[in-house]
Formats: structure tokens, sequence, C-alpha cells
């Protein structure tokens, strides 16, 4: 596989480094010289100098023959841009953008780069994931397909506690895919009957998410537990 | 009409002025608060109270855009000193916005091209000096003082 990497920062800069070791032919273009020099120590005539945004030092990077185009600048619109002129003016197939900011992520789905990543959002999730509110875990979205799979804690008492898969009566559009319990997991039947401590992933399209967290958390309205 | 102009330079103050002369609705965006200093440069009217309305933002911000008012535009001019981020926000203002007329500054003849073959409509000083450098050379043109 041939990989272009555009912004020899930390993260372009060990992106090369691991998809060499990888096996694959990777060139990085960096528009920085003295960034360049460091970097060309190293990595020698794997880097090019040059700003990775115009067209002839993409060429004589050989963006043409790449299966792979990496933006990782530090500047979205230079993210942005690379992405497109890859994909729209030299058919590369696949193209991965950072998103250093972002607020900017809208831009990119506008445009249809995709995947962008962005690394404020990656934290948060490993926060999220790290500190549940609600018991609650994104596991994945899928955006385009308006899907997400998600991660939940069933609280003891709640609605699902002690209560068959069938009998849930979660919203039409989502479905519950596993049950993680003891260390181990399985994929439910109908007749498997959720517990509290369970934790259970769902797939489900994307808006049902507080229908479906409802079922699986404690209940508060329980008259005679007014707290004072 | 409302002309709405990213990037207040040389370029973008000057269109700015002149459209507002014209008796249109204009408004800049910068993020340099500065930049109205070219507003009122050789003006005796101050430029807001002129009318012409001035915000400081990022030109990728989209609340900077919105409260410069991209969503009434009839006519989008991105004049900021990056290409990148002009090819950027005009498709923004193109895409998202469908603001009817969009225009945009980008010095590199390689990318204004590629994206006037997009469909953006692309001003290219860089092309446009080159042609006329090559006419004056040729001697096909005489230019008398500055040209343009």
């Amino acid at each position: 596989m041939y990989a272009l990497i555009v912004g020899a920062g930390k993260v372009g800069w060990n992106l090369a480094r691991e998809l060499q070791d990888k096996g694959s032919e990777v060139t990085v273009v960096e528009r920085n010289r003295r960034r360049y020099e460091t970097v060309e120590e190293e990595l020698e005539h794997s880097i090019q100098y040059g700003d990775g945004t115009e067209l002839w030092i993409l060429e004589r990077a050989g963006i043409e023959r790449a299966d792979l185009v990496i933006a990782v600048t530090g500047d979205d619109e230079d993210n942005i841009l690379i992405c497109q002129m890859a994909r729209e003016k030299y058919g590369v197939e696949r193209v991965v953008a950072r998103c250093n900011n972002p607020r900017n992520l809208q831009h990119f789905d506008l445009l249809g780069i995709k995947p962008a990543i962005s690394a404020t959002d990656l934290i948060l999730r490993l926060i999220e994931h790290e500190v549940p509110e609600y018991g609650l875990v994104h596991l994945l979205d899928l955006k385009q397909e308006r899907l997400e799979i998600i991660e939940m804690e069933v609280a003891a008492g709640s609605a699902a506690d002690g209560t068959s898969v069938a009998d849930l009566n979660l919203p039409d559009g989502s479905l519950v895919i596993s049950i993680l319990r003891d260390g181990g997991g399985f994929v439910p039947t109908g007749e498997s009957v959720v517990k509290g401590g369970d934790e259970v992933l769902l797939v489900l399209d994307i808006g049902l998410e507080d229908s479906v967290t409802e079922r699986f958390s404690q209940r508060v309205e329980t008259a005679g537990t007014d707290g004072r | 009409m409302f002309v709405l102009i990213v990037g207040c330079g040389r370029v973008g103050s000057a269109i700015a002025k002149s459209m507002l002369a014209e008796g249109h609705e204009v408004s800049v965006l910068d993020e340099n608060p500065e930049a109205i200093a070219l507003l009122n440069r050789g003006q005796e009217v101050a430029w807001e109270d002129q009318g012409g309305s001035f915000t400081v933002g990022t030109a990728l911000e989209i609340d900077a855009l919105l409260a410069a008012g991209i969503e009434d535009a009839d006519a989008f001019v991105a004049s900021t000193d990056g290409d990148n981020t002009n090819l950027v926000i005009a498709q923004i203002a193109q895409r998202r916005f469908e603001v009817e007329r969009v225009v945009v500054r980008v010095l590199d003849p390689g990318r204004a091209k590629w994206y006037a073959e997009q469909g953006l409509q692309t001003v290219c000083p860089t092309q446009t000096a080159i042609e006329l450098l090559e006419a004056a050379v040729r001697g096909q043109v005489r230019f008398e003082g500055v040209s343009g």
C-alpha cells in the first residue's frame, strides 16, 4: 500500500513510522523547513519539503498512485482541501483527515470528507467510557447509516431488571445485540432475562437514545423516597 | 443586494467600499478588529455611520458567518489571505447557505483552475498578472500608469 501523509507533526511522523513498520510505502510532505529537516534525519527519502495543498507538490509526491491520503496538518481548511482534491481530482479511494477544532467537523461533513478524526472528540469518548454518564457509552456511531451502537449498564430496580428481552418493550428501531455478565457475553434470545448489573449492547436508530435508556436506568419517581 | 465580504484586506475593503457607494447593503467579516481602519481610510464618514457593517470573527466559524448575515446574503466574496480558507468558506456559502453569487480569490493558479472547473467562480490575481504582463512584453498592449 502507498500512503501519502501531509503534515509531519507528531501525528504525521508517528503515523509514517507505524505504517512503514507494517510494510507500507510512505511519503510525508511538510511545508515547514526546520521541521522537514528534523524529520528528514530519520525518514530520509520518505519525506518531501513543500506545501501539501499545492497540486504540483502533491503530484511530485505521487498522489496519483496513492492508495491512501492522510491529511494531518494543524489547519482544518488545509486538511479539507487536501482530502477533497485527493478524492475528487486524483481519484484516491481512501482519505483520512484530522479535524483540529471539533467545531469544524460540520465543514468536513458538508464537503463529504470522511473519516474526519478529532482528537478532542476521541478523548471525550474515552472520558465518557471511563466516567459514564447514566451508564451509557457510545461504542460506534454510523452517521451515514443513521445507526449507533451503545453500551448501557442495567440499573438494579430499573424497568429492565428481571425482564426478558422480548418483554423489554423497546421502541421499533432498537435491538439488544448482547448481554455482558460476569466477565463474559452472549447474544440473547427473546427469552433471555436481563438483570441489574448486566451491561447490554444495543443497536438503535439515532434519536432513540432517550427512550431506550430510560428502561435501563434507575426509576426515580417511586413514592416515599423523597429524600428530605 | 446584500453583499457579504469575508477578509478585509486591500481587496476586500476596496470591494466593500465601492459596493456600499453603489447603494448595496454590505457586511464585512475579518478576524482582526483593526481591519476596520481600511474601511474608514479615505472616507469622510466612518464605515458604520455610512450604514456598512463590520463583524470581528474567524471565517471558518459558523457563528461568525451567521453574525455577519450569511443567511441573507445575495453575494459572497471570499477574500482572506488564505487560499484554502477562501475555498472552504466559498463552498460553505454555496452548498450550505445556497448564496446565489459566490466569488473567491485564489492566488495559486493551480487550485484556482481546478476549483473553477468544479463550479466555483474563482478569481486568480496571479494568473491575471501573468496574462497582462505577457501581453505587455509582447507589445500587444501598452499600459499608461497602473494597468488593470
